[in-house]
């Protein structure tokens, strides 16, 4: 019992993946760094500090996840950027000639990054109470973009600028950060769920850009108007972004959702004895890990994901279940009708046109009638393979039917050696090469 | 606006020719008049996107964040001037009396803001001076409230003369709608707050998170739109295997949201109750088809089959996190007041509300229904029937409701099933939602 555990506990140790490691790796060291200097030199200004440290404590406390499952906190991160941002601290009371007619502010990059951990390992502290695992590498991320914000501009503050130069530095460093952030986002993410690079961070950019947007322009909001009117301004400037937050949040429980009803309906072709119990969730599970292996982007999987879990639902029109509920074995015929009943079914939803069409080109063999064309010469252009992700259906929904729940890999390896056999004519041969890396990883997903 | 009516012309007129004396006879010594030029365009570009609420046609658009500002910057009569401004707006109304009124209502809501601040002392304080927000904010709150209620006041005036909306809508919408200006209204404070140090990109600064909330929350919507379809579509495919049912689910829906309603449900409690309505059958897919369209009296094993079909709805929809209380909706919409229902056996008020709005819902759509067995009954028998049943069957408040509901909506009971010749068509033989026919099983006793 013992032995079984310990074990177990050292995979989970060992599935960590080097990058994520490396950043948070790097984020406590960096907070190691500022925590001692600020120690040694004492804290700049600490009414502010303090001010802008609760506002990130709150910010963590209020953090959310977005659809794709990444966590953000858009109100500690503007919070955060917005102190690292920050030029004074209120108006000038003694007529002191500042070129602001503020009081400057006088925190260090090391304090920005200090008061930034304590403000999130504050806000965590009641996700931890009640058993939620904070999420280390996001954490690190927002801490990483403060960090390199704070280390570009606060040196320029020393060239005294006027407000226009001002506002324009401002803009170059948070666009420079959401760079970063993304950048980060895409690094961790491509080793997590083994997608490209260059997919990956194209896919942050589409989920994250607005709310980044919306994030840095607070944060400048921010630091603008806590310099102008001093630290009471805070609060009453932090107003936008909750608004942004609540409409992001509101957005994501509505995808979350929208996927659980797919998710969940899908399975009545298994209750009406169509299918067997499971297949659609393991058709749209290995469907997904194929599409990623053959780098499609994360709107493409979503769609994929869709078409996978109700790419059976014309079953549901037949009058009785094929037997054993594997369309495998069913005529070519009979396929085709029932991706047509299905296809019929989504294109009822008025919403997901391309899923709809992704079901009813599932059933089409990958070489459609290229012999036909050959012999007609060259005359007549090849007709068009089904799209990729019908392809990739076709492949998974063929594997499962002849796999089914088992976990034997012998059995698979024969049934993958079956679909390579069946390969170039029914379906595609490099997708079947991805099911193979996909099946070969498994234990792992 | 051709057939509008004298009253509403007259007082057209007369708000008009009072936003027209308030401009005319202003002075304009000490006007900043470039703030006012920047915050009359930030005004047209804000008001030419408004912001759809839940609400159906009421909008609210950022412009009220300008308007406001302006009333902080520029002192009442230049946010009268601002808000005469609303006349050449392009977006929401073409007609030319339209946009009269909508400018003249705005530079009133404007004047008297304005006059509401300087009387809370709000004007003695220059905007980015020392604790400038802790001096302005108790004035600027009056200033909002003072716009925002005028405004609505104007509004619903002319709703009520036009005879456009009746008195007891206005009031069910203005609240969200006072709500929706209040907090757009309150940016207002943000913008002036930094004019004096960054000008007009304070705006930039202020607006454009919202804006990008305002994208978030129309993705959203659109979101939403797509689920509800597609939970329409994937039911209606549920409902395919029997032509007399079909649309019963979307029927059930409906009636289940015009119980709720009127019985006062909380707004995401009724959506909770559309989506159960839509759902509750679906768990009949796991009946054999066979027992389905059985004719004549079933075994009990057969009827132990449909009793299970609602823990069979369960199963599939347990994982929609959303739904919660709908789930129970979904389990006991079978249950009756006596506790002779299934699959429990609830009496009273152990069957959860939810439960015992479908369970109405549900009886009357299959009674108003063509059944394979007979035609369809006429609204006034069905509720003939519901009547009767008050109390034993179902929950007497929760019919009452229902009539209330249905003396004043009214009901479009469904077409007889047009089905297709070549006699494949499937049909059930007994519906287990009709309560006038209940299901005969062979042995007696186990039935009722």
């Amino acid at each position: 019992m013992t032995v079984r555990t310990a074990a177990r506990e050292r995979q989970r140790w060992q599935t960590v993946d080097s990058g994520y490691l490396l950043l948070v790796a790097l984020a406590g060291l960096g907070v190691l760094v500022a925590v001692t200097q600020v120690a040694v030199v004492g804290v700049a200004q600490p009414d502010v500090a303090l001010v802008f440290g609760v506002l990130i404590a709150l910010g963590e406390l209020f953090r959310m996840v977005m659809p794709g499952n990444r966590e953000v906190a858009p109100v500690a991160s503007a919070g955060a950027l917005g102190y690292a941002l920050l030029v004074g601290v209120g108006p000038e009371r003694s007529g002191q000639a500042a070129s602001l007619d503020v009081v400057p502010a006088v925190h260090s990059t090391f304090q920005v990054v200090a008061i930034t951990a304590a403000g999130m390992i504050v806000g965590s502290l009641p996700h931890v109470l009640v058993g939620r695992t904070p999420r280390l590498d996001a954490m690190a991320r927002r801490l990483i973009t403060v960090a390199v914000v704070a280390t570009c501009f606060r040196p320029l503050l020393a060239l005294d600028p006027k407000w226009p130069v001002l506002i324009v530095l401002m803009g170059l460093v948070v666009v420079g950060s959401c760079f970063t952030d993304v950048l980060i986002a895409a690094l961790i993410r491509a080793e997590a769920v083994r997608a490209r690079l260059g997919i990956a961070i194209r896919d942050e950019i589409g989920a994250k850009m607005a709310l980044c947007a919306a994030t840095s322009a607070t944060a400048m909001l921010i630091a603008v108007a806590t310099t102008v009117m001093g630290p009471a301004a805070l609060l009453v400037f932090t107003v936008p972004i909750l608004v942004s937050q609540f409409a992001f949040r509101r957005y994501a429980g509505i995808r979350a959702t929208y996927l659980q009803t797919v998710r969940a309906l899908s399975r009545v072709t298994e209750v009406g004895g169509y299918v067997e119990t499971g297949h659609s969730r393991r058709v749209s599970r290995l469907s997904v890990a194929m599409g990623r292996e053959l780098g499609m982007s994360e709107e493409e999987l979503l769609e994929l994901e869709y078409a996978a879990l109700m790419h059976d639902i014309g079953q549901l029109s037949l009058g009785d279940p094929i037997p054993g509920g594997a369309t495998v074995l069913a005529s070519p015929a009979e396929q085709r009708r029932i991706a047509e009943l299905g296809a019929e079914v989504i294109r009822q939803t008025g919403v997901l046109d391309r899923v709809a069409h992704i079901v009813r080109q599932s059933s089409h063999p990958y070489r459609t009638g290229h012999a036909a064309a050959a012999g007609a010469g060259s005359a007549v252009a090849p007709p068009l393979p089904p799209p990729l992700a019908s392809r990739i259906i076709k492949v998974a929904n063929a594997y499962d039917d002849l796999v089914g729940d088992s976990a034997d890999r012998d059995r698979g390896a024969a049934v993958l050696e079956r679909l390579r056999l069946d390969s170039a004519a029914e379906y595609d041969p490099a997708v079947v090469e991805a099911l193979g890396r996909v099946v070969d990883r498994r234990p792992r997903l | 606006m051709r057939g509008l009516p004298l009253a509403a012309w007259v007082y057209v007129c007369g708000v008009a020719a009072l936003a027209a004396y308030v401009i005319a006879t202003a002075p304009y010594g000490d006007l900043d008049w470039r703030a006012l030029a920047v915050l009359a365009v930030l005004f047209l570009v804000c008001d030419s996107a408004p912001a759809q609420l839940n609400v159906a046609r009421a909008r609210v658009s950022l412009g009220f964040a300008a308007a406001l500002a302006g009333v902080v910057l520029l002192g009442p009569y230049g946010a009268a001037l601002l808000g005469a401004v609303a006349i050449v707006t392009g977006q929401r109304f073409f007609a030319p009396v339209k946009r009269l009124f909508n400018g003249a209502q705005f530079a009133l809501s404007g004047y008297a803001s304005g006059v509401v601040f300087d009387l809370l002392g709000g004007h003695r304080f220059e905007a980015g001076r020392q604790e400038w927000v802790e001096h302005v904010i108790g004035p600027f709150l009056g200033a909002l409230i003072t716009f925002v209620l005028v405004n609505l006041t104007l509004m619903t005036g002319i709703l009520l003369l036009a005879k456009q909306e009746t008195a007891r809508t206005l009031l069910r919408e203005s609240g969200q709608l006072a709500f929706g200006c209040l907090g757009y209204g309150m940016f207002g404070l943000l913008i002036a707050g930094l004019w004096p140090g960054i000008q007009a990109f304070a705006a930039v600064l202020v607006l454009l998170p919202l804006f990008i909330a305002r994208w978030a929350l129309e993705q959203a919507h659109a979101q939403q739109q797509a689920h509800a379809a597609t939970l329409a579509a994937l039911c209606q495919a549920v409902e395919t295997k029997d032509y007399y049912t079909r649309g019963h689910s979307e029927r059930v829906s409906r009636g289940s949201v015009m119980i709720a309603q009127e019985i006062g449900m909380r707004a995401d409690r009724v959506e909770a109750i559309r989506m159960a309505g839509m759902l509750h059958d679906v768990g009949k897919l796991g009946v054999p088809t066979k027992v389905l369209r059985k004719d004549g009296p079933m075994t009990e094993e057969e009827f132990a089959a449909i009793q299970l079909h609602p823990m069979r709805g369960l199963e599939i929809v347990r994982e929609i996190g959303f739904l919660d209380e709908a789930l129970a909706g979904i389990m006991h919409h079978h249950e009756k007041m006596n506790g002779r229902g299934y699959p429990m056996g609830l009496a009273g008020e152990e069957i959860p509300e939810f439960a015992r709005v479908i369970s109405v819902a549900d009886a009357f759509d299959a009674m108003t229904s063509t059944r394979s067995y007979r035609a369809a009954r006429s609204v006034e028998a069905a509720v003939t029937e519901l009547r009767r049943s008050a109390g034993d069957h179902f929950d007497p408040v929760i019919v009452e409701a229902f009539l209330r509901a249905l003396e004043r909506d009214g009901w479009e009971p469904p077409q007889p099933p047009v089905l297709p010749d070549d006699d494949v068509a499937q049909t059930t033989r007994q519906d287990h939602d009709d309560p006038t026919e209940p299901i005969r099983i062979a042995r007696d006793g186990a039935a009722r």
